[in-house]
């Protein structure tokens, strides 16, 4: 499904991702996981289009996509949240969700200028299949209208995910969605993010850093330790490997 | 939270109107429109027609300022070029033997295209820049516009310095050759071009450029191209201005270069952030305060101080300080401009008469 070979990536001296090459199976949540600054995040911009790789490709269903921009990729059913929630804070939940449809809607300047025929009846078909397949999927109905910034974190976090739900996504990548939060929200999104992969059929490329939850949910796991990929597999290989275990006692001693 | 606010649809609840009181408060003002050209004096009237074309070019810089949230500096520029334009299009139009009756037809449209042309080619450093640096790339865009108009190699079709007279439009053989009669063309105008830049932000595309505003890397990772939206917004907001532009030249006899310098530019974004950015009233509220504000301190300073030519030179100065301070207090005092007072009047309507505040 979701195919990345060899990328190597540098910024000036640091090399943030040095050879990364997998394969995320169609409709299987993959782990990535790797202490900090092990090029997580990195390898998602690549992925999406921020970052141009030194070398290597990306491609999607056997299309290669690496010369493509973000909003292009996006066209093709990638979507994403990011580790620092990246909401438009000055707007309500329902138009931050709206947003993800953006590629799917067809209005242009001028029907939406007379907001007739087309454009109105496009706006509200959106609405109800909004509320229905994100909205209620979520349990976010009470805070539709409210603005993005009297929202507590958990909730902006689901947001993001409704956001991204919203561009009806072939492949899903969530970075860290559950960083700094209580267990209860954890096991909230935890349940959540599987029903995406039961309902949608969703591919997801999961990073995080809750090793409970990495090894839950997810079907295999990839490691990166200082941007070089040191295990892959499903979670209890990667689980007994030496590298990975001298990885993460060397970053706790 | 709303009360009274019962939907029952999902199209009820996309309305822009969405609530009784404001529902009132656009018919009023529509109504009030309506009435003016009858029963208000001449005065009232050419103060009317500025409110009317300075709310068209307000409304096309917020499209660009408060929603997209590209500074811009240098908008005057576009008002320029539909003033210029569309008298120099009559004119075109004449000479190709157009009927008058239907030459506003072509000539506004045409106005306004050529400033959304325009609007394509300034926009593009907004592609790299942003902020303050955008602010003066739009600025110098102001000045080579003026420069261009008094060019002495463009002056046939300019009239250098010294301007062009304009032409009174013929709708179907309506010659519109009194300000009265001007102020109902400004009037639909207005109203018809709030209306429909609101419409914008009921789709994708007025919700791309918020997007943009607030967060374009998460905007593009939506699918939103930058480099498309980011410049449609510089159209259809210069276009704006150029049917502005083409409403002043119908209401004044002359157009001259110095109406369209960095002042006016000035008095555009001042009038936005008095009204509030990237609110739909934010323009219509802003132009009031700008434009009727130093009316009134004209009555008032002439009620206290008399006519004399003393008072008068006393007075000129005086109001302009006045005026500054006010624009100075809104900044200061309700940074959201005038759409955060109107909201929290809504809010009580709303509410009462079960709570207060
Ligand atoms: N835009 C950038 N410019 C320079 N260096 C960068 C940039 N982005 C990332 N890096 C560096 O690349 C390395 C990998 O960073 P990255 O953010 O991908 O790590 P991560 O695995 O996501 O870490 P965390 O778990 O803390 O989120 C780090 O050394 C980081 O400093
Ligand atoms: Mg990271």
């Amino acid at each position: 499904m979701l195919k990345v070979e060899d990328i190597q990536l540098s910024f000036g001296g640091v090399r943030a991702l040095q050879g990364v090459s997998f394969e995320a199976a169609h409709g299987e949540i993959t782990g990535i996981i790797g202490p900090n600054g092990a090029g997580k995040t990195s390898l998602f911009n690549v992925i999406s289009g921020f970052y141009k790789p030194d070398t290597g490709t990306v491609t999607v269903e056997g299309q290669d996509i690496s010369g493509l921009k973000p909003d292009a990729r996006a066209a093709l059913g990638i979507a994403r949240t990011f580790q620092n929630i990246a909401l438009f804070r000055g707007m309500t939940v329902l138009d931050n969700i709206k947003l993800g449809c953006h590629t799917r809607l067809n209005a242009n300047v001028w029907s939406a200028l007379g907001y007739f025929g087309s454009a109105q009846k496009e706006e509200l078909e959106l609405r109800r299949d909004l509320e229905e397949r994100v909205i209620d999927f979520l349990e976010i109905d009470h805070v539709r209208k409210a603005p993005i910034t009297a929202l507590p974190y958990g909730l902006q976090k689901r947001v993001e995910l409704g956001r991204a739900l919203a561009m009806k996504p072939k492949i899903l990548l969530l970075d860290e969605p559950v960083a700094g939060m209580n267990r209860e929200e954890t096991a909230d999104m935890a349940r959540f993010i599987l029903d995406v992969q039961e309902q949608f059929g969703t591919t997801i490329l999961l990073v995080e850093h809750d090793m409970h939850m990495v090894m839950d949910i997810c079907s295999r796991v990839v490691v990166l330790n200082f941007g070089q990929q040191i295990a892959q597999g499903t979670p209890q290989e990667v689980a007994q490997s030496k590298e990975v275990i001298d990885a993460y006692l060397g970053q706790a001693a | 939270m709303i009360n009274g606010n019962l939907k029952a649809t999902y199209a009820a609840d996309e309305k822009i109107v969405d609530n009784r009181y404001k529902f009132s408060f656009v018919w009023g003002l529509a109504v009030l429109a309506a009435l003016l050209p009858i029963f208000a004096n001449d005065y009232v009237i050419l103060v009317a027609c500025q409110v009317g074309i300075m709310v068209v070019a307000v409304v096309g810089l917020n499209v660009l300022t408060g929603y997209t949230g590209l500074m811009s500096l240098g908008h005057a520029a576009f008002v320029a070029i539909g003033a210029y334009g569309v008298t120099i299009l009559h004119h075109a139009a004449s000479a190709l033997s157009i009927p008058e009756g239907i030459q506003p037809f072509l000539t506004i449209p045409g106005a306004m295209a050529l400033a959304a042309v325009i609007g394509l080619i300034v926009g593009l450093p907004s592609l790299r820049v942003k902020g303050v640096y955008l602010a003066v790339a739009t600025l110098s865009a102001n000045f080579i516009i003026i420069f261009l108009i008094e060019l002495d190699a463009l002056a046939p079709w300019t009239g250098g310095k010294t301007g062009l007279t304009t032409v009174d439009p013929s709708i179907f053989g309506w010659v519109l050759d009194t300000q009265r009669e001007v102020f109902i063309l400004i009037a639909v105008m207005a109203f018809s071009t709030v209306l429909l830049v609101q419409n914008l932000f009921r789709t994708r595309v007025g919700r791309a450029f918020i997007a943009i505003r607030e967060r374009d890397y998460s905007a593009e990772i939506l699918g939103i191209s930058l480099l498309r939206y980011k410049l449609t917004s510089f159209a259809i907001s210069a276009a704006c201005c150029g049917l502005a532009g083409a409403l002043m030249a119908y209401f004044y006899a002359r157009v001259l270069p110095e109406q369209f310098e960095l002042l006016l530019s000035l008095q555009l974004v001042a009038a936005l952030i008095v009204g509030g950015m990237g609110r739909t009233m934010g323009p219509v509220f802003g132009v009031l305060v700008i434009v009727l504000s130093p009316e009134l301190l004209k009555v008032i300073l002439s009620a206290i101080a008399g006519d004399s030519i003393e008072a008068a030179q006393f007075r000129a100065p005086l109001q302009e300080i006045i005026f500054g301070l006010l624009i100075i207090g809104f900044i200061m005092f309700e940074p959201l401009g005038m759409t955060q007072i109107s909201d929290r009047v809504f809010r009580a309507l709303n509410r009462w008469p079960f709570a207060r505040g």
